[in-house]
Order: C-alpha cells, then structure tokens, then sequence
C-alpha cells in the first residue's frame, strides 16, 4: 500500500490497516454494487481488466519512454489465442482437426495464458524490432498502423481459410475455471447463497490485476527499471554506461505485449465471445488515456485513471439520459456522443492544467541540499 | 605492447567538406594520466566520440588493453571498458545521485526482468552489491552527503564528479573525461585535480581533454596537441610546452621565438 501512498512508508501498522481496508472494501465491493444491476459489477471486472491493459502499456510509455499507439494489438492476440483454444470454432471449420481431437478444442485458460502472454510478446519484439529506432512521432505512427493491421487481419483470416471467422467473431468460448470451480454457471458458496458468474469473475480478474500491480512495481524498483528511466533521461549518456538500449526498449515493449496478451485471455474467458471490433483503434486510444490522464510512469495514477475512465462512461450512461429525459422529455445528446465530448474535454484540460496528469508520480528524490540549486532546468 | 591501455592509430574523420580529424592516434599507457588539447574546434571532441562509438571514423585501428575493439555501439564500447564523461555533463537528471551511479553499475551486472520481478536471492544479492558500490564510489569521489537529492540540484562542481564516480561505476580501463574542469573556479580545480591523482594512483588509466593549460601541465605524465585536426606534439607536459608547433597553435605565429621560455 505505500506503493499508493508513500506517507505509509515506514508505519507498518498504518499500512496493515490500509492494506486491509482495501482488501475488504474490494472483496465487499460487488455485494454493495450489485444490488444497482450486476451490469455494474460487469463493469467493475472490465476496470480490472484496464487496469492491467493500461499497467501494460505504461511499460512501454511510462518507463521506457515510448509512443505506442496500436497497443490494443497484443490484447486482441492474446483474447484470440484463447478464442482458438478454447471453443467449437477451429473443429468446426476444420473436420480434419475434429477427428484429430474428438473431444474438441478446450485448453485449460491456465495454458493458454502463457501461451497468449507469449504469442503476444513475441509480437511485440517483431514489432520492435525494426521500429525502434524511429523517434517519437515516427514511432506512434507505425505503432498505431500495427495495430491496424492486426485488426484488419482478424477481419478477413475468415477467406480461403477460416481461422478468425472475420467480423462474425468467434463465439461460444469456454469459460474459465480454477481447479473445481467452473466460472461458467454460479458458484455454490458454502452452501449460504450461489455467486453469480460475474461475481466470480469479478474476484479473479481483481486478484489477477493486483498480481500485476506488484509485478510492475517490481520491474519499476529493479535494475531493469533504472535502465528505463536512465534511457528516458538521457538515451545517450544510458548507451555511454553501457546500457544496451535497443534490448532493454524491446524488453519494454515485450514485457508490455504480455501484461495485453494475459489479460485479452481472460477477456477472451469473460465475454466468451470476440470480434475484431473490440480492438479497434479507439480501443488502444482509450488505453493510453487512461494512463496519460492517470499519471504517466506512476504506477497509482495509472490505475486510477484505468478505473476512472472504464467506469465513468458506465455512471454517464446511467445519469445521462434519465436527467435529459427529465430536463427535455427526450435524449437530445446521446450518451456516447456526450462521453466523446467530455472525454476530448477532459484530454485538453489535463494538457493545460495537469500535463503529468491527475495522480502524478511524487518528486523522486529530495529538493534543495545545501549549498544546491533549486530544481531547474539542468543546462 | 599489452602494457598499453589504448592504442589507437590512423584516426580520419571527415563530415562533408570538413576533416576533422587527419591521421591521429594516441598511445597510452597503464596507470598514466594522459592529455589531449588543443584550441577550440581542434577536434578533440570529435576524437572522443570516435574511440568512445559515438562517430564513426573513416578509418583508424583500435586497441583496448591490448585487444582490438571495433568503436561502432557506443554501448559495446563502455562494455569493453572506456567510460567517459561529457563535456556538457548529462547526468540522469531527475534520478537521485545514488541511482545515477547505480545506473553505472548496469553493465557489469546481470539482474533481467524476471530476476527483477521473482526477487530471487541471487537479484536480491546483486541489488544490495550494486547499492553498496554505489554508495562507495560517492564517498570515493566527495558527493555521498547528498545521495538521495535529485542530480539536478547538485551543484555544478559536484554534478561533474558524480559523473565520474558514474563513469568509475562501470569499471573502466580508462576513464575518459572531456573537459572535466570546464566552468569550475580555481578552488574547484585544485580539488579536482586531487580527485584525478588518487584516481590515477588507484590504478585507473585516464584520458582527458582540457584547456586549462596549468592543470594539464600539473596532472599529465603525457599530452598530444591537436590543432585542425592533426597532431601537432605529443610528449610530456614539458616538451609540448617547449614546441613551436604548439606556441604557434595557441599563441600565434608571432610568438615563436617563445620558445625556450614556459607558455602562458
């Protein structure tokens, strides 16, 4: 918990009490929640889902520095590699592969998350690769178009072979399960009541993405994390020192590919359904906002603007068009028209007023030592 | 000649319609302290950033402790064991001092992301060696009081030996500076120069780049002149000063007959 709130650094027994708040406020949360609609609890389990997307993506523009505009990419490999695996989709298409495996294609999403975090990653290095060399706009360019591309492929590998059944999506995806529990149907909880699906999926995808807030941190406070933010610094002092910065950017945008491919699987297992257009390029925008608006590079910030901006068009959609409906007896804006509008709003606001975003990271390092200068711009 | 830290010969660099650099070469020795000046736009820098990998030279053959070393990444170079510093300090600025030396140690250490992120014994062990060195080399070089301060609120003169206690941080075969005394006052310099003689007499080989005349006199067992480009002298202190090539180079045609007197 002093990962979110340094003033807890060094008070274990505050830090306890935080830590365990959040624990049950969490734990608690779809209880209090559903009783409004267990569409909210639906929601809340996508924000879980962000907050790794946007964790992921904050590797590669937070720590490392780099303009990635296409990463919905990795999410999408990783949603259909669990898609493939996972459903009457291949066996249907291809009767040679049905007699193969006569029971059907139904890996366990506990393989197939590696192998999606894999698959995912090895993208991103072949991604890499060759771009990385471009600077900044260059980059974001070729990054966005990557992401296209993905896209476009999972839109028409439906001709001559049917491997991503093209804009229909893929259907009828096994849904998770942990040892015993099925998250397919509810969950008999000790007798006492039955979870809903939801619920269940709730719970893991919050555990899942509080694993990966530790992962990053981690990665954050390493060897590898100063390498990063010595190449952000300064990528020509960081080559001077001996730091190979075309690998460690590669390892970046690796690492970042994963934390999309884990977690498009279990959007994959969730939904149970994909289609290419849950990857579009809005998608990769929105990821990226959250983690500019949130605080970019500060581990807190980008959850908070992961959950901030997952949730509020769910609140928006609710409260707006029952308040037209009472001002103007009719939906003048429509909800998603109106979420575009705040959200360009709310971009350039943060641009104007808080550039390093609304949960920035803390001054690393302390002020003015004696006999020093105030932190200005180094000549 | 395994004795020799650096032996680099034949250097030629030409940008457009400029050479920079015509047939130059330095030949330094282990534990010496050696000088490259010259006056301003003689090419020193650009020599520099040739052996260091910044720039590729149009040709030229490269010893590093005997070895040849091909000056083409300039990562591969400070692997291989030249650590420089830069003329316009770029130091990390917003990392506190003590990771800025951490980041020195990068590239004699292994830890990878998933030492990084299982915190496995053998990373744990590294993190704490990498700490502690880091640390020493702060005391080493006089800034260790200020640490946990952001580099950028150091002040000038202790921003330039953080930046060699980062460059020492990589465990160098020769530390190169380039104009390590540029912008410090008289009182600085003398430090400064303490600093480098107990680097020198710790064993590491220096080469450096400076224009204040004295210090070099006073610190370097050998110096070689450039100016345009091309090696004018090459010697010690002493016999440089006694050159006409150099008195004319600094001084102008005019002062010649200077010769037998020491230069300014």
């Amino acid at each position: 918990m002093s990962l979110f709130f340094p003033a807890l650094n060094g008070r274990p027994g505050a830090e306890r009490i935080a830590r365990t708040a959040t624990i049950a406020l969490l734990i608690a949360a779809p209880f209090i929640i559903g009783p409004f609609g267990a569409a909210w609890v639906r929601a809340l389990a996508f924000a879980a889902l962000y907050v790794m997307l946007a964790l992921g993506l904050n590797i590669v523009v937070g720590f490392a520095g780099l303009l990635d505009l296409g990463y919905i990419a990795f999410y999408a490999v990783g949603a259909y590699t669990y898609a493939l695996l996972a459903s009457p989709h291949l066996t249907e298409n291809f009767p040679g592969l049905a007699h193969a495996i006569p029971h059907g294609l139904h890996l366990a999403i506990w393989l197939v998350i590696p192998l999606g975090a894999g698959l995912a990653a090895l993208f991103g290095i072949l991604l890499g690769t060759p771009v990385l060399k471009l600077r900044g706009d260059y980059l974001a360019i070729v990054t966005l178009g990557f992401g296209e591309i993905i896209r476009i492929f999972l839109n028409n590998l439906n001709q001559p072979l049917n491997l991503t059944n093209g804009p229909q999506g893929i259907t009828m995806i096994d849904s998770a399960s942990l040892g015993p529990i099925y998250f397919g149907k509810p969950y008999d909880v000790f007798g006492l009541f039955r979870m809903p699906p939801v619920y269940m999926y709730y719970y893991l995808l919050v555990a899942i993405a509080i694993v990966a807030i530790g992962v990053v941190a981690r990665l954050q406070d390493s060897r590898i994390g100063r390498a990063w933010m010595a190449i952000r610094e300064d990528d020509i002092a960081a080559k001077a020192m001996g730091i190979n910065v075309r690998n460690i950017k590669l390892l970046a945008f690796a690492l970042g590919a994963t934390f999309g491919g884990v977690a498009g699987a279990l959007f994959s297992a969730f939904q149970g359904f994909v289609s290419p257009e849950s990857f579009s390029l809005m998608e990769s925008i929105i990821v990226l906002s959250m983690v500019v608006l949130g605080g970019i590079g500060h581990i807190p910030g980008v959850v908070f603007g992961a959950v901030l901006l997952s949730l509020f068009p769910e609140l928006l959609r609710h409260t707006v068009v029952p308040v037209q409906q009472q001002l103007f007896g009719r939906v003048l804006i429509d909800a998603e028209v109106l979420r575009m509008l705040l959200y360009g709003i709310a971009m350039v606001a943060v641009m104007l007023y808080r550039p390093k975003g609304l949960w920035p990271a803390p001054q690393h390092g302390l002020a003015t030592p004696p006999g020093g200068q105030k932190a200005r711009a180094m000549t | 000649m395994s004795d020799l830290v650096l032996n680099i010969s034949g250097v030629n660099k030409r940008f457009g319609g400029l050479q920079a650099l015509s047939d130059v070469g330095v030949k330094i020795r282990r534990g010496t302290i050696y000088g490259l000046i010259g006056p301003n736009g003689a090419g020193k820098t650009t020599f520099f950033n040739v052996i260091t990998g910044l720039y590729t030279p149009d040709s030229g053959t490269f010893e590093l402790g005997g070895k040849p070393y091909a000056p083409t990444e300039v990562h591969k170079v400070a692997e291989a064991g030249i650590a420089r510093t830069f003329q316009n300090i770029r130091l990390f600025p917003d990392m506190t001092v003590l990771e800025n030396v951490m980041v020195g140690r990068h590239v004699r250490t292994r830890a990878g992301g998933w030492g990084a992120v299982l915190r496995t014994k053998a990373t744990l062990a590294e993190e704490s060696a990498i700490r502690a060195r880091a640390q020493e080399l702060l005391d080493y070089v006089g800034v260790v009081r200020y640490a946990d301060y952001q580099a950028r609120t150091l002040p000038y003169g202790d921003q330039r030996r953080l930046e060699i206690a980062r460059a020492l941080a990589t465990d160098p075969k020769l530390l190169a500076l380039d104009e390590p005394a540029a912008g410090m006052n008289a009182t600085e310099k003398v430090a400064l120069r303490g600093l480098l003689e107990r680097i020198g007499k710790d064993g590491i080989t220096i080469l450096l780049i400076e224009h204040d005349v004295k210090l070099v006199l006073g610190l370097c067992d050998r110096v070689t002149v450039l100016d345009y480009g091309k090696v004018i002298a090459e010697g010690t202190p002493a016999e440089v000063q006694r050159s006409a090539a150099v008195i004319e180079a600094y001084l102008g045609g005019a002062h010649k007959d200077v010769a037998t007197k020491e230069a300014a």
